[in-house]
C-alpha cells in the first residue's frame, strides 16, 4: 500500500517544478528596470493611506469556527460511510443521530444570528 | 487489444527495456512511476492551454461575438501568445511585501491543483495511483489552494489584496462544508473512498450515482464551482469591484500560474463531478482503455461546458447572499440528503438482500425527488411570508419643476 504513495511523493516534486520553472524563466528573461513608482503598492492610483494590515473582522473567525465543526464531523463520518456494509440498522441510526446533534448546533447558530455577514 | 491500450503497451516495453539493461527492480519501479507522474502532470498543464482558448470562444459565442480569431486558425494559438507575453514581463515585487510567501503563493496554487490529478481514473487501469483514501486526499490537497489564496493576499502589502483574501477565504472555507458532505454520498453508496472503486461501482447505466443522488450531485457541482471561484461566486476577482482581489500585485509569470491554476481547477472539478456521479470512464465498449478514455473526455468536456455556460449566464452574487445560501440552504440540504440516503440504503439492502437490484436507484431517486419537493414547498412558504415587493406603481420621488402661480399678483390693484 505504501507503494501507492510513491506516486504522490513524486507528484509533489514534479508539481513543484512545474510552476517554479516558468517563474524562474520569467525572472531570467524579463526586463529588470526597478523604479520607485513601479514598486509602490496599488491603491486606486493614490498614495496609500494608513497601515496595510487592517483590523480583522471577527465574522471571518466565526465562519472558520463553524466550518471546523462540520469538517471534523465529516472526518468522523467518512469511516462510518466506508464501513456501511458491516453496519446494522441501529449503527446507521447512531450515525444519523450524530448528524442530527450537529445540525442542532447549526440551527442554534442560525437562530442566534451568528451566521449573518453584517 | 493491443493498440487500444497504448499506455500498457509502452509501459511494458519500457519495463522490459530497463530490465534488459540489468537495472534493479526498485529503480525500474521508480523510473516507471516518475514517467507516469510526468505524463499526468504534463497532460494537466498542456490541456489548460486548450481549455483557456475554449472558454474564451464559448463565452464569446454566448455573448454573441466571435472571440479570439486572429492568432492562428480560429485563434487557437491565442493562449500561447498570451503565455509568451506574460513570461516576458518584468518580475516586480511590491514594496514591503513578504518576499518568501509572495513567491510561494502561485507555486502552492498550482501544486494544489496538480496533486488532485494523481488519483483521477482516466480509464480502466489508467489511473495515477488508486489510493484507498482518494476522496479524502482530494479534499485535503484542495485545501492547499485556500492557503495559497490567503498568503497571496497577506503578503502583498496591499489593503485590497488583504480584504480580498479574507473574503475569498471566507467563501472557500464556507463552501468546503457542503462539498465534503455531498462527497460523503458517493462514498456511502460505493462503500469505498477510492475513486477507481467509485467508478467501478457505477457499472450499469441505471446505477450511476447521479440517479441515486441527484441532489448530492447538484450540491457538489454548485459548491465546487464556488470553491474554484467562478461566477456566480466570482467575488474573489471581481475586477470592477475590488480590483482583482488577492492577486492585485501579481504580474507576469506568477499571475500566469495563478490563472492557469484556476482554469485547471475548473476542469478538475468537472472531472471529479463526472467521476463521482456520472460513471467516469464507463460507457459502451469501455473494456478497451482507449474507448474508456474517450468516454471520460467526452463527459468531462460536457461538464466543463456546463461550468463555462453557468459562468457566462449568471451575474455575480453578493457576499452575504452567498454565505447565506451556503449555511442556510446547501448545508442543511446536504445533511438531509446524507441522512435519507444512509437510512434508505440500509433498509433497501436489508430488505432486498443485495445491493444490485434496480430498485435501489429507483427508490433513492424517488426519495431525492421527495426531498426536492419538500425543499421547494418550504422555500415557497418562506417567500410568501416576506412582504411582496411592489415593482410597478410604487410612489417614487420624482424631480418636478416648480409650478408657476395660477394668477399673477401684479394684475389690478
Amino acid at each position: 500500500m505504501l507503494d501507492n504513495w510513491l506516486f504522490v511523493g513524486l507528484m509533489i516534486g514534479v508539481a513543484i517544478v512545474f510552476p517554479v520553472g516558468p517563474i524562474v524563466l520569467a525572472h531570467l528573461i524579463g526586463p529588470r528596470r526597478p523604479n520607485r513608482i513601479k514598486s509602490e503598492t496599488y491603491e486606486c492610483g493614490i498614495e496609500t493611506v494608513g497601515e496595510t494590515w487592517v483590523q480583522f473582522k471577527v465574522q471571518y473567525y466565526i465562519y472558520a469556527l463553524v466550518f471546523l465543526i462540520f469538517d471534523i464531523e465529516a472526518v468522523f463520518l467518512f469511516p462510518w460511510a466506508v464501513a456501511f456494509d458491516q453496519l446494522a440498522l441501529y449503527a446507521v441510526l447512531e450515525g444519523i443521530l450524530f448528524i442530527i446533534i450537529l445540525f442542532g448546533g447549526l440551527v442554534y447558530a442560525w437562530n442566534r444570528g451568528i451566521l449573518e455577514w453584517a | 487489444m493491443g493498440i487500444l491500450d497504448p499506455i500498457s503497451l509502452i509501459a511494458d516495453w519500457l519495463e522490459g527495456l530497463f530490465m534488459g539493461w540489468g537495472w534493479p527492480a526498485g529503480l525500474v519501479n521508480l523510473v516507471m512511476t516518475f514517467l507516469g507522474v510526468f505524463l499526468v502532470a504534463n497532460f494537466g498543464m498542456l490541456y489548460v492551454i486548450f481549455l483557456i482558448w475554449l472558454e474564451r470562444k464559448l463565452a464569446a459565442r454566448m455573448q454573441d461575438r466571435i472571440g479570439p480569431n486572429r492568432v492562428g486558425p480560429y485563434g487557437l494559438f491565442q493562449t500561447i501568445a498570451d503565455i509568451l507575453k506574460l513570461f516576458t514581463k518584468e518580475d516586480t515585487t511590491p514594496d514591503g511585501a513578504d518576499k518568501v510567501i509572495f513567491n510561494l503563493a502561485p507555486i502552492l496554487a498550482v501544486v494544489s491543483v496538480l496533486m488532485i490529478w494523481a488519483v483521477v481514473p482516466f480509464a480502466e487501469g489508467w489511473i495515477g495511483t488508486d489510493l484507498n483514501v482518494g476522496v479524502l486526499y482530494i479534499v485535503a490537497v484542495g485545501s492547499f489552494g485556500i492557503v495559497a489564496t490567503l498568503i497571496a493576499g497577506w503578503s502583498s502589502n496591499n489593503k485590497f489584496a488583504l480584504l480580498g483574501a479574507f473574503r475569498t477565504v471566507a467563501q472557500l472555507v464556507s463552501y468546503e462544508v457542503p462539498m465534503v458532505l455531498s462527497l460523503l454520498v458517493p462514498v456511502l453508496l460505493a462503500r469505498n473512498m477510492g475513486l477507481g472503486s467509485i467508478v467501478e461501482a457505477q457499472s450499469s447505466w441505471y446505477s450511476i450515482f447521479f440517479f441515486m443522488a441527484p441532489i448530492a450531485a447538484l450540491i457538489f457541482f454548485i459548491s465546487s464551482i464556488a470553491e474554484v471561484g467562478r461566477t456566480p461566486f466570482d467575488l474573489l476577482e471581481a475586477e470592477s469591484e475590488i480590483v482583482a482581489g488577492f492577486h492585485i500585485e501579481y504580474s507576469g509569470a506568477k499571475f500566469a500560474m495563478i490563472f492557469a491554476a484556476e482554469f485547471l481547477h475548473a476542469f478538475t472539478i468537472s472531472v471529479l463531478t463526472i467521476t463521482l456521479f456520472f460513471g467516469g470512464w464507463q460507457g459502451w465498449g469501455d473494456q478497451f482503455p482507449l474507448v474508456g478514455w474517450a468516454w471520460f473526455m467526452t463527459k468531462a468536456m460536457l461538464a466543463y461546458f456546463t461550468v463555462a455556460w453557468v459562468r457566462t449566464t449568471l451575474p455575480r452574487i453578493r457576499i452575504d447572499h452567498m454565505l447565506d445560501y451556503n449555511w442556510k440552504f446547501l448545508t442543511p440540504l446536504a445533511l438531509a440528503v446524507l441522512v435519507v440516503t444512509a437510512l434508505l440504503d440500509r433498509l433497501i439492502i436489508d430488505g432486498f438482500g443485495t445491493d444490485n437490484t434496480p430498485w435501489r436507484p429507483a427508490i433513492l431517486f424517488a426519495a431525492n425527488l421527495l426531498i426536492g419537493w419538500v425543499t421547494v414547498v418550504l422555500l415557497r412558504r418562506r417567500a410568501a411570508q416576506r412582504p411582496p415587493r411592489q415593482v410597478v406603481g410604487a410612489p417614487r420621488p420624482v424631480a418636478r419643476p416648480p409650478q408657476p402661480e395660477a394668477e399673477p399678483e401684479a394684475a389690478g390693484d
